[in-house]
């Protein structure tokens, strides 16, 4: 046994002439949370669904819980929860009724199950829906009934595809309090979103992938250390003088970006390169509206190391990339 | 928010059916939940084939004469056999939708992920659309009495006919599930699911005499399972045949219907899980 509860070497998928992973190294240590971070169609679905032994891979191995995907998936899917993209219950049954199905299906004995469920509807505050079918749900309510359908049989490794995507932002919140709640309990979790937000809050360890590859990896802070610096950003009152402005501000530092009024550029400098910046506009005659120096997000990390921004969803569809494609092999 | 405390957890020993079953039936007593949970569903599955025998018996009824019976009512008697056979043929749409559904919903990623068994999935589905005909022929008996079909060769016989409607309900559920894996989205299945079944059901005895088909449409008619199995039918419940045309399938109607079922159970189970280990939702 090794302390990692996942390793994944050289992982490589193809879906005919599409490649949707192209050589992914991963490893999450045990009692870990890991974030998969990348846009849209980058491979985060189809690394989880390796993972989680729904797919094999076309080249490549991987380890969960010390057992080889592909050889013995019996033993990995004793050790893993999956939580994917869509609340995966069923909307007729009730939610203890859901709760009992999993855990039948897990071989836990029925005791157990009545136990555990009626724990878990407990702590995902499911205890006064409990009885009503999925159906009538809230689309938060169903997420919580998810993730507690993939809890029922305590599992050590927990793969969470998306979690909250579609989810309001205080069900969002809410979603977040209990993934880190249950890695204080020790469980380890592999988690994927397109959310640089959620990756901040819940991970130690970021895996930034694109186009079915690694392009980055550390610690939220070190990510944000590796494009250097802090982010001056101006936002100008006439959208038509950006270029301007840009141009005005080239003496501070390069690597302006511009979305309609609002630049962002990194710099470095301290606060000094406020006031340049106020002389450099003021000298143009620009009329600024907002001016503001911070540290570096995830989103600036994202832009600096792809050229495209994290939740833009038109980039990579040449390839025909996407994990709506991920099925269709 | 608490921390949870539940012991670890603990198996069930293996049941002496084995997992497989076990399996198999947790899934299909979900799938037989939903039909509670959605009565209008159930309702207008009931409705369909009773307004069939409705349409059939009175607007084609008249028209199709029965060769060797004169009688007045011998088409109600020859149809009732042709629309019980058709009915549970139908039971494949169900099967085809309802995994399309589990697909699309994520469930059938979520099921793949468990350490259950395999074909589970498939075996409950199948079992629970073929298990809902049971009410569905209910109705239908009943509908028939009213309309002046009778049982009139025995209690075992009938009770054997009614076996063989829901062995062949369960072989179609088996066809419709591998159709099903294949479907894009459930919408995709709702036509594909019923389409193949049209040119199945009517290109056969259920509703007209095999005799009065062209003579390539009646070989195939012939040969297909469906006409074995109503003709059985006929022959079990005592109503009128008509005259069989000399093909071995209507010779051995009953030996004919066991041995299709079988082979197509075992070429569409076999295809089915096959195809289910490797998928996963779109």
């Amino acid at each position: 046994m090794t302390d990692n509860a996942v390793v994944a070497e050289g992982l490589v998928k193809h879906f005919g002439d599409v490649h949707a992973l192209d050589g992914i190294d991963l490893t999450v240590a045990r009692g870990q949370v890991v974030g998969l971070l990348g846009p849209n169609g980058a491979g985060k679905t189809t690394t989880v669904r390796i993972l989680s032994t729904l797919l094999q891979p076309t080249a490549g191995r991987a380890e969960v819980a010390g057992f080889d995907v592909v050889r013995q998936p019996d033993q990995v899917r004793r050790a893993i929860g999956l939580t994917g993209q869509y609340a995966a219950v069923d909307e007729y049954l009730t939610g203890r009724e859901n709760l009992r199905m999993f855990g039948d299906l897990y071989h836990l004995s029925p005791r157990y199950v009545k136990e555990r469920s009626a724990e878990l509807l407990e702590w995902f505050e499911l205890t006064e829906a409990a009885d009503r079918p999925a159906k009538t749900y809230s689309g938060g309510m169903r997420r919580r009934l998810d993730l507690a359908a993939s809890l029922v049989a305590q599992p050590s490794i927990l793969f969470l595809d998306e979690p909250t995507t579609g989810l309001d932002p205080r069900s969002r919140l809410g979603l977040w309090g209990v993934i880190s709640n249950l890695v204080e309990q020790g469980t380890t979790v592999l988690l994927t979103t397109q959310y640089l937000e959620e990756a901040d809050q819940l991970a130690q360890d970021i895996v930034v992938i694109d186009h079915g590859a690694v392009i980055a990896h550390g610690t939220a802070e070190q990510l944000k250390d590796q494009i250097g610096g802090d982010r001056l950003e101006v936002s100008v009152a006439d959208p038509a003088r950006v270029g301007d402005a840009i141009a005005a501000l080239g003496g501070i530092g390069g690597g302006a970006v511009a979305e309609e009024s609002r630049i962002s550029m990194p710099v470095s400098g301290g606060s000094t390169v406020l006031v340049d910046a106020v002389r450099a506009l003021d000298a143009q005659g620009i009329e600024v509206t907002d001016l503001l120096l911070r540290r570096p997000t995830l989103d600036d990390v994202f832009l600096a190391l792809t050229g495209h921004a994290a939740e833009d969803d038109t980039p990579a569809p040449a390839t025909g990339r996407g994990r709506r494609k991920d099925g269709a092999a | 928010m608490t921390t949870l405390t539940t012991a670890a957890p603990v198996s069930m020993s293996r049941p002496f059916y084995g997992w497989t079953l076990h399996d198999g039936l947790v899934v299909a007593r979900r799938n037989l939940i939903q039909t509670v949970r959605v009565p209008e569903l159930l309702f207008f599955s009931l409705v369909q084939p009773v307004i069939f025998v409705l349409l059939f018996a009175y607007v084609f009824g008249g028209a199709i004469p029965i060769p060797g019976d004169g009688a007045a009512d011998a088409y109600r008697q020859y149809l009732m056999p042709g629309i019980f056979g058709q009915t549970v043929a139908f039971a494949a749409a169900s099967s085809t939708v309802g995994l399309a559904e589990d697909m699309h919903k994520g469930l059938i990623d979520r099921f793949r992920s468990l350490p259950m068994s395999p074909p589970a999935v498939l075996i409950g589905r199948t079992f629970a659309d073929a298990a809902r005909q049971v009410l569905v022929l209910v109705v239908l008996t009943i509908t028939g009495y009213v309309v002046g079909w009778r049982i009139d060769n025995g209690l075992l016989n009938a009770i054997w006919a009614y076996g063989l409607l829901l062995l062949f309900a369960y072989t179609v559920a088996w066809i419709g599930s591998w159709v099903g894996l294949y479907m894009p989205n459930p919408e995709t299945a709702n036509t594909a699911g019923l389409i193949w079944l049209f040119p199945l059901t009517f290109l056969s005895n259920a509703f007209v005499p095999i005799n009065s088909l062209p003579g390539w449409l009646q070989t195939f008619a012939a040969w297909n399972p469906i006409s074995a199995l109503v003709l059985a039918c006929r022959e079990l419940f005592g109503n009128p045949t008509g005259i069989q045309p000399d093909y071995w399938p209507l010779q051995h109607a009953e030996a004919y219907t066991l041995i299709s079922c079988t082979v197509l159970i075992v070429i569409f189970a076999t295809l089915s899980v096959r195809r289910y280990r490797r998928t996963t939702s779109r």
